[in-house]
């Protein structure tokens, strides 16, 4: 269960002459719920980026499987990238399209399907995310989280080995949060695939992360790897457990805070 | 690197009451698969069978295409009435099956496609146009009080927004209103000389441009630049801030949408669409004066002075009075196409479509009616 899916190799971005992060170096795992966190504007989201192809990196390189990302030509990184869906912060569905058109343009772009099957695959996946019969419904006719499941059908669209979110719970009730979360999981269960998850959201990260890395502003690097609990239980790091305990642990007793974690949740 | 695909196929096997479907194969997006509806057809009217089975020990990899083509089998036994036994399936489609199951779709909410009667669209265009001029009537109304606020000094808008406005649509258009007005000075002026030098009157083509730009071309073709430049930055720009909910929040924090970012646009292309005006007049005269020149015995000062002979102020400021006017129809139609913009990304391109399409409408029946008046008038 445990082969590489993705690796980050000593990797370092900047916007310009900035450098957001340094010396990144982790792996994520076939079948993981990898969730990158950090404090607002440490630099998780252009993480993200590096990623998905969208920003190259200042230095180091990102690797879907053996092969590398940044290497590559144009041509092999697309069809590298292929094997990956994106769900973007607002959903990014276009907003000139119905919901079927924006799930239907990867599928009429990428593959040879007849309109037939596409409309089936189509209703398939808008109803695998809960929207059944939407189909003809323009973006901004939904709510915010009825767009960050449509946005997920599209994501899904070529059934990707590796989905990418970004953060996806911000803006959402807790219930609807909770209920994406528990789709995030059973998608990963039945289809497969790899996750990848930036947020900040405490309640997402225990409750379905199952591996975690730490961004730090201050240090421009990751300063914490561990599965989500485990980092709670047993790092020494003051600035993660501040994190992970919603501040709380200001306080210095360490093992009172663990406590409050423990009740957080 | 790439496994060949296996080929896919789908049997039936009838024993008794009992339907079992058998899958094999590979079912991926590119890989060719059976016709379902010769199967389906195999179920006759399906009354003899109680229940549906399933067999996958040769299924070899799947993705969404297999669950499409199970999700449509198994909605069809349920109408036949045979009962399906998703148990038999592998764990990975019982969980997307009962993903798929478990939100139903609601009732109403998917949506038929009616077919309009022509009459209906007929009548739904004109009471589109007659909101269409409600707005507009409302717009200068509200404009209106806007423009008297400022007058009795009670207007709330910034005044860097204002300079940077008059920034934005005079000195930096002057590029453009150069190219533009020398270049219709020119054409002008090869129009005219073709009919002068018959009578060996080059020397009135000084005449012909300098009434024509002065009067005419000059306002005109300024107008409609700005139009194009500015007119749709103005709907853009206001586009936008609706989208974002920019202009939700200055009414929040108590400002007038209408006076804090309408009045500042409104006042800048009226400040600065005469002075505009003036200078294409001027860049279309030496446009003139470069193809007479050049082409035909006349010196440059005699064009100048024939210039300043043929043209009065009278002519002069119908020019820049019109221009003003058109000045205030382009940041009229501009900011009410940005203000009307509804609240997607589509939305933003249709307003400053719009803007610049109601602007030269505006424009060009504005123009004319003046142009009639001031015969009549004999200005």
């Amino acid at each position: 269960m445990s082969s590489p899916c993705l690796s980050i190799k000593n990797m370092t971005m900047a916007y310009g002459n900035f450098i957001i992060q340094r010396d990144l170096d982790f792996t994520i795992n076939r079948g993981d719920i990898f969730v990158i966190m950090g404090a607002s504007g440490c630099g998780k989201s252009t993480l993200l980026m590096h990623l998905i192809g969208l920003h190259r990196p200042m230095s180091g390189d990102v690797f879907y499987g053996e092969e590398s990302l940044w290497q590559a030509d144009y041509k092999t990184r697309q069809r590298l990238l292929r094997q990956t869906g994106v769900l973007f912060q607002s959903g990014a569905l276009l907003s000139s399209m119905t919901l079927a058109e924006n799930v239907a343009l990867p599928l009429t772009e990428h593959t040879r399907l007849g309109a037939q099957r596409i409309r089936q695959l189509v209703s398939y996946k808008l109803a695998l995310v809960g929207l059944a019969g939407f189909e003809d419904y323009y973006p901004a006719e939904l709510s915010g989280g009825m767009q960050k499941r449509a946005g997920l059908a599209r994501a899904m669209a070529l059934d990707p080995k590796i989905l990418f979110f970004d953060e996806p719970s911000a803006g959402l009730d807790p219930v609807s949060a909770k209920l994406l979360d528990d789709l995030i999981r059973s998608l990963r269960d039945h289809l497969g695939a790899t996750i990848v998850i930036v947020t900040h959201e405490l309640a997402s990260i225990f409750a379905i992360g199952t591996y975690s890395v730490f961004l730090d502003m201050e240090t421009k690097t990751m300063i914490a790897s561990g599965p989500p609990k485990q980092l709670l239980a047993e790092s020494r790091d003051p600035k993660v457990l501040r994190f992970l305990t919603r501040g709380a642990s200001e306080s210095s007793n360490i093992s009172a805070i663990k406590r409050q974690g423990h009740e957080i949740l | 690197m790439a496994v060949d695909n296996r080929p896919s196929n789908i049997t039936l096997n009838c024993k008794a009451h009992l339907l079992e479907v058998v899958i094999v194969g590979d079912w991926l997006l590119d890989s060719q698969i059976p016709d379902l509806d010769l199967v389906l057809a195999q179920f006759g009217d399906g009354t003899q069978f109680k229940q549906l089975v399933f067999s996958t020990e040769s299924l070899g990899r799947w993705d969404s295409l297999l669950m499409t083509e199970l999700i449509k089998l198994i909605t069809y036994s349920e109408e036949k009435g045979i009962s399906v036994d998703t148990k038999t399936l592998p764990s990975g489609i019982q969980g997307l099956l009962s993903l798929v199951s478990a939100v139903p779709e609601r009732a109403g909410v998917r949506r038929q496609s009616i077919d309009v009667p022509w009459l209906e669209v007929v009548g739904n265009s004109g009471l589109r146009l007659q909101s269409d001029v409600n707005a507009l009537i409302v717009f200068i109304g509200n404009l209106t009080l806007s423009v008297s606020a400022f007058f009795r000094g009670k207007a709330h808008f910034r005044w860097v927004d204002l300079w940077r406005n008059i920034q934005d649509c005079g000195p930096s258009a002057l590029p453009i209103i150069t190219l533009i007005s020398l270049l219709v000075g020119l054409i002008l002026a090869f129009v005219g000389s073709v009919q002068l030098s018959l009578f060996g009157a080059q020397l009135y083509i000084a005449d012909l441009v300098g009434l024509g730009m002065s009067r005419e071309m000059g306002g005109l073709m300024t107008a409609v630049i700005m139009s194009g430049r500015t007119g749709a930055a103005y709907a853009a720009q206001l586009g936008t801030m609706q989208v974002n909910n920019e202009i939700d929040a200055l009414e929040t924090m108590g400002f007038n949408p209408m006076e804090f970012l309408v009045l500042p646009r409104v006042l800048a292309l009226i400040f600065v669409m005469p002075l505009l005006c003036l200078y294409a007049d001027l860049m279309g005269i030496i446009g003139g004066a470069l193809v007479t020149v050049s082409f035909f015995e006349v010196s440059f000062v005699e064009y100048i002075n024939r210039t300043i002979n043929a043209i009065h102020m009278l002519d002069l400021s119908v020019g820049v009075f019109k221009c003003a006017v058109f000045g205030v129809l382009i940041a009229l139609s501009g900011c009410m196409r940005g203000m009307q913009c509804g609240r997607s990304a589509s939305e933003v391109g249709d307003a400053t479509t719009s803007a610049v399409v109601t602007g030269i409408v505006f424009i060009v029946i504005a123009d004319s009616l003046m142009t009639i008046i001031c015969n009549r008038l004999g200005i």
